[in-house]
């Protein structure tokens, strides 16, 4: 028999509402449809009544996670139209709070899929670590969250010399935790044999989607903004790409969970050689033309497109957020998965994970619901517990 | 110079109205309309580019349609253009031979008003239902 679960639109935790329909038969998810804007504000509109250095704040609002992807990509877009140049100090400073940014939504990320599965150590511990991370936010710009970091032509604000030894000590000290946090992530039997094999997106799918990011990198597509369009200090940093072959949600937590180590060491780099002078160019105008900013967020690839006829406001700005590509992907990889899959496999994408709170299973024919979203989170969580029962958990010990 | 590019003028070089060389990275090619669909299969399928993003623009003259390709390997941007006519602009849907379009297709629709033929699931994707038809807020305002 086939029911519909409607997953959504609105849910108090999430900072986006999104509406999923789950089409079951049983266990079983034989379809899923995707409705979103719910919470469309319009920002291309209102970029075009803004000037360029207040689009750079707008741009600031479109996600409270990955607030300084979009500025980021914004500011070179017009920089690419205006072919301005960026001096080696803003793009240092670009990279470090670029790569703290994808520190801290990953840890975000690994907190709440553990969360869903029931494993609420990791939850808490992932939380728990992310603290520092933030701290070290507010240290450099001011903010634990909206940084106002970036500007057309550089950054607004420049490391004091006497902070430099503060904030190594810091990533000294995040170091070794987030190694053991990850061993004990990457050792545990239990956690392997829940998220293994789990919505497992094919690589020739992936490219159909154009997924980007950590998504596309643990399907085996060895893509990503920083190597391949390299901006910011990235080509002048020794850094690598984390790719897994598999393509199921395990695969895509060790994906996140490597890039912490890569992007820790990254910011260690680039505190310890950044080189001196200005940190901004001045802008005097922009001329008439268009331009392409991009760059990789923690979720993927962010892309602005930027028209200006020569005046102070842009004439058209296009933004793409990664979850745009990678969001439809979930119809390749939640079909024919069980329900109690479906919400690990949909967090997998790191969208926004508590539409599963909202979830709500019905039966077509009376419409009374027989399945409510704790229903759906329950059954996620008794796998995780079933397994638990089957093998020691690493995790446990490591924490206990 | 731009392999890729060269290719390209090589393959399908009748159909090309104008190049623009942005920046070494950046390449603009603008084609018509009806030959959209062929320069797009060109360098997803053999090319091995990604979409990155299709977007709209009002422009006096019509709606222009840019399809970003996104060149990972070589680093490198080839926006395809094309200018769809107003007051009913129309274009070939790639959403069939690429999911990725899927979505922006219905989202152009949405906020610029051009119609997709052959798009497989060819509903609103960010309007609101109660939305009232033949009203696109990206559209200029005439005066």
């Amino acid at each position: 028999m086939r029911t519909v679960i409607p997953i959504g639109p609105y849910h108090p935790l999430q900072e986006e509402a999104e509406f999923f329909q789950l089409v079951v038969e049983g266990e079983k998810v034989v379809d899923i449809d995707v409705r979103l804007s719910y919470m469309h504000r319009g920002i291309e509109y209102l970029a075009q009544s803004k000037t360029y250095d207040q689009v750079v704040f707008l741009v600031e609002r479109i996600c409270g996670i990955c607030s300084n992807s979009h500025p980021i990509a914004f500011c070179q877009a017009v920089e690419d139209l205006a072919a301005i140049e960026v001096p080696p100090r803003g793009l240092y400073l670009r990279t470090v709070v670029a790569e703290l940014e994808r520190l801290h939504s990953h840890l975000l990320w690994l907190g709440l899929a553990g969360h869903f599965i029931g494993y609420d150590t990791v939850f808490r511990w992932a939380w728990r670590y992310r603290e520092p991370v933030l701290d070290l936010f507010e240290k450099i710009t001011g903010n634990r969250n909206h940084y106002a970091m970036m500007r057309i032509g550089g950054v607004r604000r420049d490391i004091r010399e006497e902070d430099r030894g503060e904030i190594l000590r810091a990533l000294d000290q995040l170091t070794p935790i987030v190694q053991m946090f990850t061993n004990a992530v990457l050792d545990d039997p239990v956690i392997a044999a829940r998220l293994k094999g789990v919505g497992v997106l094919k690589p020739e799918d992936a490219r159909l989607y154009c997924a980007v990011g950590p998504t596309a990198r643990a399907s085996g597509l060895e893509i990503d903004v920083r190597r391949d369009h390299p901006y910011a200090a990235y080509d002048k940093i020794p850094w690598k790409v984390i790719t897994q072959p598999e393509g199921d949600v395990f695969a895509k937590a060790v994906v996140r969970l490597l890039e912490m180590i890569e992007s820790i060491n990254i910011i260690r780099h680039c505190v310890e050689n950044l080189p001196a002078g200005d940190v901004y160019t001045e802008i005097r105008e922009i001329p008439p033309g268009e331009g392409i900013g991009h760059a990789e967020a923690p979720r993927g690839e962010v892309f602005h497109y930027v028209r200006s006829d020569g005046s102070n406001f842009p004439q058209r700005v296009k933004i793409r957020a990664p979850s745009y590509m990678n969001v439809p992907t979930f119809k390749a990889t939640v079909i024919g998965g069980t329900i109690s899959d479906a919400t690990i496999t949909l967090a997998a994408v790191d969208p926004c994970y508590c539409c599963t709170e909202r979830m709500m299973v019905k039966e077509v024919k009376t419409g009374k619901p027989c399945l409510r979203g704790e229903d759906l989170l329950r059954l996620s969580r008794e796998k995780t517990a079933r397994l638990r029962a089957l093998y020691p958990s690493t995790l446990d010990k490591f924490f206990s | 110079m731009f392999q890729t590019l060269e290719e390209l003028k090589k393959e399908l070089g009748n159909k090309i109205l104008s190049i623009k060389e942005h920046s070494p990275k950046r390449f603009y090619v603008e084609v018509k309309p009806e030959d959209v669909p062929e320069f797009i299969r060109f360098l997803f399928d053999k090319k091995g580019a990604r979409l990155s993003i299709v977007s709209g623009v009002d422009v006096r003259e019509g709606i222009e349609i840019l399809y970003h390709m996104t060149f990972d390997r070589e680093g490198k941007i080839i926006t395809v253009r094309t200018l769809v006519p107003k007051p009913f602009p129309e274009i070939e849907s790639l959403a069939n031979f690429l999911p990725a379009a899927n979505w922006i297709e219905r989202e152009i629709y949405d906020l610029l008003g051009v119609k997709f033929r052959g798009h497989p699931d060819f509903r609103r994707l960010l309007l609101s239902d109660d939305w009232p038809e033949g009203v696109y807020p990206l559209r200029r305002k005439e005066p």
